[in-house]
């Protein structure tokens, strides 16, 4: 799995750290998202997944490999 | 079960349709949304589209690809019209009917119209909820112009700080004599009412617009209930929203503002509502509520996902419901039930400095919490002191072990 985040779409709202807190946090000045590692390991799959899914934004995109 | 249909191709229709498919359902999914367009993001429309920082195309919720790896039967441009719970089928404006073995029902909701003098086919009339309402306000929107705003709520007070920023001429007009007041309390209303005032935008509290005037079919203004007259070019009505749920009459489906479905999102065995159309009963406040946010909307749709593949462990669904607001460089978040609240005290920060949270009691409960200007980790933090259901008395205990 691959991920990318777009920061311009970013809308701050912290759902995707709720949802997977190992892979992404937010910047303490402006809430956007901080992208902590682009290829997680199989075990946070499901989590990065519900984190795209509910994005608000649609600011997280996944690549499957 | 083979065949799923979810009516309303939106955030929360798509987000069933995707959930379905990541949960290992490969039937036959059909989505039927009554716009032309792919599913897009409405959010946006109000500050990003609005104000010319995206393209149109920016709003699409997923690429082309995304959707089509979905294998979805796609039927857009189309609207439901009728459902037949007896012989599992949808029937829709071109006359033909859609099959189902479990239905979701995402139709969302529309701007509620006034019944206004000159309000329906004058030109520079507008609502805002569809891409095309936003590309058709955002045409007319330039320095010097003039817009009356109806209606002070979130839609209304994002559109006026857009267009104030545009060089737009603004004027809002709210019966109430403080904007937002019955949302977020008194203080906080006052405090969201101030950013408007102090950037120059004329705010009329307390009054009502009685009438749209027109010249030759455009809009020349709007006469206020003291009969004052306020010059406009276009006229923005902003006043709420109706639930989509007139195609669902005599289906038996329970229809009270919004489709009623329980705690399970459920509305009748294998029917289910999502998003801004559902009204269903979260266990986590014990009430009934139908909520317009759009991280709900995938929220619930993801749910539902999981309780129609899993019909005899169903989920409650009990979220803590979250929604932001922009106003100007301000992002003002919630999370919590802040409808019916008895008491708001601000509990970090100053109001004052516009560095904030306030906190919502009902009963003796912390059910809100509302963060302008914080660190992300401190709103955060707030979502789970708002989640364990927080006796009131401890929320200032909170607060000092900060």
């Amino acid at each position: 799995m691959k991920i990318t985040v777009d920061e311009p779409k970013c809308v701050s709202g912290g759902q995707c750290v709720l949802a997977a807190p190992e892979v992404f946090d937010q910047r303490d000045e402006d809430g956007v998202v901080i992208l902590l590692n682009d290829a997680p390991e199989a075990s946070l799959h499901e989590q990065v997944r519900e984190a795209a899914a509910i994005c608000p934004a649609a600011a997280i995109t996944l690549q499957e490999s | 079960m083979n065949r799923v249909v979810v009516v309303g191709a939106s955030a929360g229709g798509l987000a069933a349709a995707e959930a379905l498919r990541r949960q290992g359902f490969d039937g036959e999914i059909t989505l039927i949304g009554d716009e032309r367009l792919a599913p897009y993001d409405r959010p946006p429309l109000s500050k990003q589209i609005l104000d010319h920082r995206w393209q149109a195309d920016q709003v699409a919720l997923r690429s082309q690809a995304d959707l089509d790896a979905l294998k979805l039967d796609l039927r857009l441009g189309v609207a439901a019209v009728g459902l037949d719970q007896g012989r599992r089928s949808v029937e829709l404006a071109d006359g033909t009917g859609v099959p189902y073995d479990a239905l979701v029902i995402a139709t969302g909701v529309r701007p509620r119209r006034t019944s206004l003098a000159g309000a329906d086919d004058a030109a520079g009339v507008h609502v805002l909820r569809t891409l095309d309402d936003a590309l058709g306000l955002r045409a007319r929107l330039r320095p010097g112009r003039r817009l009356v705003v109806v209606g002070a709520g979130f839609v209304g007070t994002e559109v006026a700080a857009v267009a104030h920023t545009m060089g737009v001429d603004v004027t809002v007009v709210e019966p109430v004599p403080v904007p937002l007041a019955h949302a977020v309390g008194r203080k906080v209303g006052l405090f969201l009412t101030q950013l408007h005032a102090d950037r120059g935008v004329d705010l009329r509290t307390g009054t009502t617009v009685e009438e749209i005037l027109t010249d030759a079919g455009e809009v020349t203004g709007v006469k206020l209930a003291d009969a004052t007259i306020v010059p406009a070019d276009d006229v923005l009505l902003a006043v709420g929203s109706v639930p989509n749920t007139e195609w669902l009459a005599g289906s038996g489906l329970t229809i009270d503002d919004g489709l009623v479905c329980d705690e399970f999102s459920a509305a009748a065995p294998r029917v289910y509502g999502v998003g801004d159309v559902a009204r269903w009963h979260n266990p986590l406040f014990g009430t009934a509520m139908r909520i317009e946010h759009r991280t709900n909307a995938a929220e619930q749709g993801m749910a539902v996902a999981y309780n129609l593949l899993h019909p005899d462990s169903p989920r409650p669904f009990a979220p803590v419901p979250y929604f932001w607001t922009d106003q100007y460089e301000l992002k003002i978040q919630c999370y919590g039930y802040l409808r019916g609240h008895e008491e708001c005290a601000v509990v970090e920060g100053d109001l004052d400095e516009g560095r904030f949270v306030a906190a919502y009691r009902t009963g003796d409960r912390l059910t809100a919490a509302l963060a302008v200007g914080m660190p992300p980790k401190t709103v955060r933090s707030w979502r789970s002191v708002v989640a364990a259901r927080t006796e009131w008395s401890a929320v200032t205990g909170v607060h000092a072990a900060r």
